[in-house]
């Protein structure tokens, strides 16, 4: 094999693997995105979730030394936010999108606040598992060490999806998203349920934050999210609010992000910015791909009526 | 409910300072030291005075890139990227005019930058009108993909190299440099801003096309109906947004900078979609709201010196006043409801 030819492997390679490691916080975000836009409102905050739920999980599992107590205080900060963002959202005459970018820079506020003190310490990170100790390919062991939380996220895209389609709370959730009106009439608490579905997709955005900072890129500073909460929604959309789509949409984002960093490690230093940009064009291309003036199929009724 | 527009805004601010005062005090510092500095810093002395409305002047240029394309219903939060494509149009042009007379390159600079500020936003109106592609969404990622393209041009090929910690273009000339008013230290910016507010209310209040823009922010449908063409005054409305954001760049790159490069994108186009909400997205009230703003912005060098506080204090206290915002909004209009009667 040539000089020549073995780079280009090695930037295939690294897009892969980072497909899998940069995707996993798409992977959660995105989830519960959908999760929340099922129930009909549109969650803009949960960049602010993800920045407050690397901070807090990293906080946690530096002091209690375990990196899933961390994963778990990361969640618990994403559902009080999505309370937050519920309770506001169901008063009269309140926007879910303004409250999302209210709380999109609440959230990131108090985590640069609160997290001043976690630049320093080294919190213990996540477990891997080896899936590349078989090969003697350095970069493709790398690119197979496997994070625990991505293996959850992939069992939870199917589970989801089988909660929508035959589980009873499912049926009340797509209920509540498609019509107010007809949840009514099947005695359903609208309010509760989008309440309960905005703190549930709250908890997962949280979990997404602590994979950046207990696993990769890993330890916290300000600079740790680079929008990968807003772009979840726009994932979403693409994914047309069905969650095994979202696992693919966030492979697909992962590789894209990972990109940039990957054609510099082989040299391809001209470029940087522009790669970095990458997931956003995409994100952009397909949004216009995806959308047209028809209603989407697969949109939740009460987001296609406004 | 007639002072509804000025109650809700002050309740909010009031509840908000109160409720940062309990988070710094948690933090370990005096919350009634915190707001004297805040005072101090912001509306304390003339020197003061003169650095808040410097901080207001983008702010209310970028501010109405999110209040004017709301009247139609839409929200477009991409005043960050305009300004920053607004500032490298106006640093290039500054560039190209640098032999030409100071009043031409001026013009020049202020045009390119509406230009490069105003098609970005247009954009994104066209693509909500004609694709159904959310607007909030693509702005965002518009934010993004105008941060990359400056980073790439001011690191690669339109690097001074004597800008060594910062990455920069070249100078634009300190005679082609926007001057200050009078005998004080604030840029005409300023000015700029103040007029393109009063400009665009008079647009809205007075003119069919503000009537137009009403109608379809109202109806979609009705206004169909009577014959306006919605995607035309989504895509001028949009265009007007953005090109107000992009002289937001040029007046930091011509009054500030003298050059383009990532100071560009410090959250003035972010803090304007939360004065665009303050001002309820009236052109004439984003004036005082900006001078507010900019103000906090002004004061929090201080507060952060005084008090030993985090840079992101400043951030808390915009989140605070953003969702206090958003509740008082809410709580007036269930107060209304109650009465029987629409705020």
């Amino acid at each position: 094999m040539n000089g020549e030819e073995s780079q280009w492997l090695t930037v295939l390679i690294a897009v892969l693997g980072g497909a899998i490691r940069v995707g996993t916080p798409f992977l959660f975000v995105s989830l519960g995105e959908c999760l929340t836009e099922k129930s009909g409102r549109i969650n803009l905050g949960l960049e602010g979730n993800l920045i407050m739920g690397a901070m807090a999980g990293y906080g946690v599992a530096w002091i209690t030394g375990s990196a899933w107590l961390g994963v778990l205080a990361a969640g618990a900060t994403g559902v009080v936010l999505g309370f937050v963002h519920a309770l506001l959202c169901q008063q009269p005459r309140v926007n879910d999108i303004a409250v999302g970018i209210a709380l999109m820079i609440l959230g990131t506020g108090l985590a640069f606040f609160i997290g001043k003190p976690l630049i320093q310490p080294t919190a213990p990170h996540l477990p891997a598992l080896h899936l590349g100790a078989w090969s003697d390919n350095p970069a493709l062991r790398a690119a197979l060490e496997i994070n625990a939380l991505f293996i959850v996220g992939v069992l939870l895209a199917p589970a989801m999806a089988w909660f929508f389609r035959s589980s009873r709370w499912g049926l009340a959730i797509r209920t509540v998203g498609e019509s107010d009106d007809a949840a009514r009439a099947m005695g359903l608490n609208v309010n509760l349920v989008r309440m309960l579905a905005t703190m549930a997709g709250g908890f997962l955005a949280g979990v997404g934050g602590a994979f950046l900072s207990l696993y990769y890129p890993g330890g916290w500073s300000e600079g740790l999210s680079s929008g990968q909460g807003l772009m979840a929604v726009a994932l979403v959309i693409f994914a047309r609010w069905d969650p095994m789509r979202c696992l693919y949409a966030s492979l697909l984002f992962g590789g894209a992000g990972a990109l940039g960093p990957s054609l510099q490690a082989v040299g391809v230093t001209s470029g940087y910015y522009l790669f970095n940009a990458a997931p956003y064009v995409l994100t952009l291309i397909l949004m216009i791909a995806a959308s047209s003036t028809k209603v989407r199929s697969g949109m939740p009724g009460s987001l296609a009526a406004r | 409910m007639a002072f509804a527009p000025f109650l809700i805004p002050l309740t909010a601010l009031l509840l908000s300072l109160a409720l940062f005062g309990v988070f710094v005090s948690l933090a370990g510092a005096d919350a009634l030291a915190v707001y004297h500095s805040i005072y101090r810093g912001a509306f304390g002395t003339w020197f003061s005075w003169q650095n808040t409305l410097v901080s207001a002047a983008p702010l209310m240029l970028t501010a109405l890139c999110t209040a004017l394309p709301a009247r139609l219903g839409l929200i477009v939060i991409g005043g960050e990227g305009a300004m920053v494509l607004g500032g490298l149009a106006a640093a290039l042009t500054g560039l190209v005019l640098i032999d030409a007379n100071a009043w031409l390159a001026l013009t020049g600079m202020a045009l390119a930058a509406m230009l490069a500020g105003g098609l970005l936003i247009g954009l994104v109106g066209w693509l909500r009108h004609s694709r159904n592609v959310n607007e909030t969404i693509s702005s965002l990622l518009f934010n993004y993909i105008s941060i990359a393209i400056l980073s790439f041009l001011v690191i690669g090929m339109l690097r001074d190299p004597e800008t060594l910690n910062k990455p920069s273009t070249h100078h634009i000339g300190e005679t082609h440099m926007l001057g200050a008013l009078g005998e004080t230290s604030i840029h005409w910016g300023f000015a700029y801003g103040v007029i393109a507010c009063v400009i665009l209310w008079l647009l809205y209040k007075r003119t069919t096309f503000g009537f137009a823009v009403d109608m379809i922010g109202g109806n979609v449908r009705a206004a169909r109906l009577s014959g306006l063409s919605v995607g035309r005054n989504i895509f001028l409305v949009c265009l007007m947004g953005g090109a107000a954001a992009g002289l937001a760049g040029m007046v930091e790159v011509a009054a500030v900078h003298g050059r383009a490069n990532t100071s560009l994108n410090a959250g003035y186009g972010y803090e304007g979609i939360l004065i665009a909400f303050a001002a309820r997205h009236h052109p004439l009230a984003i004036i005082p709201m900006a001078i507010l703003f900019g103000g906090i912005r002004a004061a929090s060098g201080l507060m952060q010196r005084d008090h030993d506080l985090p840079d992101a204090t400043g951030l808390v206290l915009q989140g605070m006043i953003f969702i206090l915002l958003l509740a008082s909004e809410a709580v007036f209009a269930r107060l209304a409801l109650n009465k029987g009667f629409k705020a």
